[in-house]
């Protein structure tokens, strides 16, 4: 429980390894509370995707092994347990770089992740229509195939794709990557609709303007460690936060190992 | 005239059996990547199993068909499941050599269970033909033709419109990304087979059916189908009948009209001429004719 809320999913402890010698992850706890967004932020390699695959089973597939802590999605764990069984269980993605399948229709890959939950006819349609409302614009691109689209229209039938699963639980790997800021917007005001109906978004981001104005909750993870965590509006006030990831840093300091030693000196209280 | 249509006819029915051989390699290597060189042996055991169910037991010939073809998609899972499977992740040429290896395990069953000699499929098409126009239309040759365009056609609509037929396409198109989208690669995998299982034996039954004998070699046909599958891209269905049909087409011809006007191929040149059309159509198509360097799908 978290503020009186149900955890959807909790990680504890979490520790990950690829090709059995490099350490991705060292000791990762997160929750996410029912109905909440949390953002995971974090600078490249500093294991945001890793946490993701921890929780989807797909780190064997790129040689990587859960090799301590656990990983429960609404008190059940699963940590060995297969893709298929976990999406199966409600978990829904959207990966980095969106992955759709280029000569599959947008319709086509839509329905791809709609397999696992095996909806009838009725509710096929269904899902399509509340995808259509949700991003009007792919309404005209129904047939296109997918590897034609822009990338702010993959980016919409990636995130389509996922809500095709009716998860309880959506993951987003830098959804905003690449896109145009007003894309961007209309990609955070769909999160938070979609949130609204109920699902827990966890959001990883490297845009953290973005991510901590809608989220909840927040977690910064540094070379496979969480070096803060808290409220998101508290971390917005966060100096720290400020200066590094939201470029408001006043001392001049704006490139990345300037940051790097400026901050060993700092106490990251989590 | 007639000669030609009748040699083009007879083209085409061989050219289907090719074509079915083919789409069990295209369907395989599609899920999985790998050439499953061991299609040729599946397809002598759905003969085998025909022969066995019909004339051993005394099943009638269309059930003991069925059972057949069910008995090997059921190979071809078992295969799967206890052979390859474990290899999952390990390098694809060691997983063809194991095809390699079973090929020459399953010869060697054959011929222990059934022994070297000829055997009769006593199927229901015999030697009988039907005339029309001139061409003699061998029964077992019409029932090949249409069986091959009946699988095409089912194997259009189960990728186009199944949910099993789109998680192929998606594992085959980006396997990871279907399993982040919760499909299961195993059962797809194992569908793959259960389908290249199924259809060898149907071509196992069409291609030792009629006035042709049951023989331990008829799996060999599995190599001249090969050039036909590289010739429509791997990855292609289509690519595969259509592949099989040129390849058919030309052995046949070549058989017809070669010992009479370039006597000095040589005799039996037909049987190389699947390998002369793949090697000439690769060298102006590296990827195929239905290929794209990035591979095309359906
Ligand atoms: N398949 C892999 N094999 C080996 N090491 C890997 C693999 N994937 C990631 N890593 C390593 O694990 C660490 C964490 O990577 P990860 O992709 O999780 O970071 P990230 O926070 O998602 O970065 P980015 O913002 O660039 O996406 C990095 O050091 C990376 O090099
Ligand atoms: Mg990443």
């Amino acid at each position: 429980m978290i503020d009186g809320r149900d955890t959807v999913l909790s990680i504890q402890n979490l520790e990950v390894v690829y090709s059995d010698v490099i350490v991705a992850l060292r000791g990762v706890s997160l929750d996410v509370a029912s109905g909440s967004i949390v953002t995971l932020l974090g600078a490249n390699g500093a294991g945001k995707t890793t946490v993701l695959r921890a929780i989807t089973g797909l780190l064997p597939a790129q040689r990587g092994r859960i090799t301590k802590g656990s990983i429960s999605l609404g008190g059940t764990d699963i940590h060995e347990r297969s893709s298929a069984s976990i999406v199966g269980h409600g978990v829904a993605q959207v990966m980095e770089g969106r992955r759709l399948f280029a000569d599959l229709t947008v319709q086509e890959n839509l329905r791809a992740g709609a397999l696992v939950s095996r909806p009838s006819r009725d509710e096929l349609a269904e899902r399509y229509d509340n995808i259509a409302e949700l991003f009007p614009v792919l309404r005209d691109r129904w047939d296109s195939q997918a590897g034609y689209l822009s990338g702010g229209e993959q980016q919409m039938v990636a995130i389509g794709q996922a809500l095709m699963a009716k998860p309880q639980l959506l993951l987003l790997d830098e959804p905003s990557l690449g896109l145009a800021p007003r894309i961007i917007d209309l990609i955070r005001d769909v999160i938070v609709d979609i949130n609204r109906q109920g699902t827990g978004v966890l959001l990883i981001e490297q845009n953290a303007q973005m991510a901590l104005s809608i989220a909840d909750h927040a977690y910064v993870l540094e070379n496979g460690k969480v070096a803060k965590a808290g409220p998101a509006d508290e971390l917005r006030e966060d100096h720290d936060i400020q200066e590094f990831y939201l470029g408001m840093g006043d001392r001049g300091r704006t490139k990345f190992h300037e940051i790097k030693s400026y901050r060993r000196h700092k106490a990251w209280g989590v | 005239m007639t000669d030609f249509l009748q040699l083009c006819f007879a083209g085409l029915a061989l050219g289907s059996s090719y074509a079915l051989v083919a789409l069990g390699f295209v369907v395989i290597h599609r899920a999985t990547g790998v050439i499953n060189f061991a299609q040729g042996s599946i397809l002598a055991l759905g003969a085998y199993f025909t022969f066995n169910a019909h004339v051993t037991w005394g099943l009638p010939f269309w059930i003991a068909a069925l059972v057949a073809i069910v008995a090997s998609a059921a190979v071809g899972v078992l295969v799967e499941r206890f052979l390859l499977r474990r290899m999952t992740g390990q390098p694809v040429f060691s997983v063809i050599m194991i095809t390699i290896g079973l090929l020459f395990v399953l010869d060697q069953i054959i011929t222990m269970v059934w022994g070297q000699d000829a055997q009769n499929l006593e199927d229901p098409w015999g030697i009988d033909t039907v005339t029309a126009r001139g061409i003699v239309m061998a029964v077992v040759d019409l029932w090949t033709i249409g069986l091959a365009l009946l699988v095409v056609c089912s194997f259009f609509v189960f990728f186009k419109y199944s949910g099993m037929g789109l998680a192929m396409r998606a594992v085959a198109i980006d396997e990871e990304a279907a399993m982040a989208r919760g499909i299961s690669v195993r059962r797809v995998v194992a569908t793959a087979w259960a389908i290249a299982g199924a259809v060898a034996a149907i071509a196992g039954i069409t291609l030792t059916a009629g006035p042709a004998a049951l023989r331990p070699s008829v799996g060999l046909i599995a190599l001249a189908a090969f050039p036909a599958m590289i010739l429509g891209g791997l990855d292609s269905p289509l690519g595969a009948v259509v592949g099989g049909v040129i390849i058919g087409l030309t052995q046949m011809l070549t058989a017809g009209y070669q010992p009479q006007h370039a006597p000095w191929l040589g005799n039996d040149f037909q049987s190389v001429t699947p390998y002369v059309v793949m090697i000439v159509i690769l060298m102006v198509r590296p990827y195929g004719l239905f290929g794209t360097e990035e591979v095309e799908r359906l």
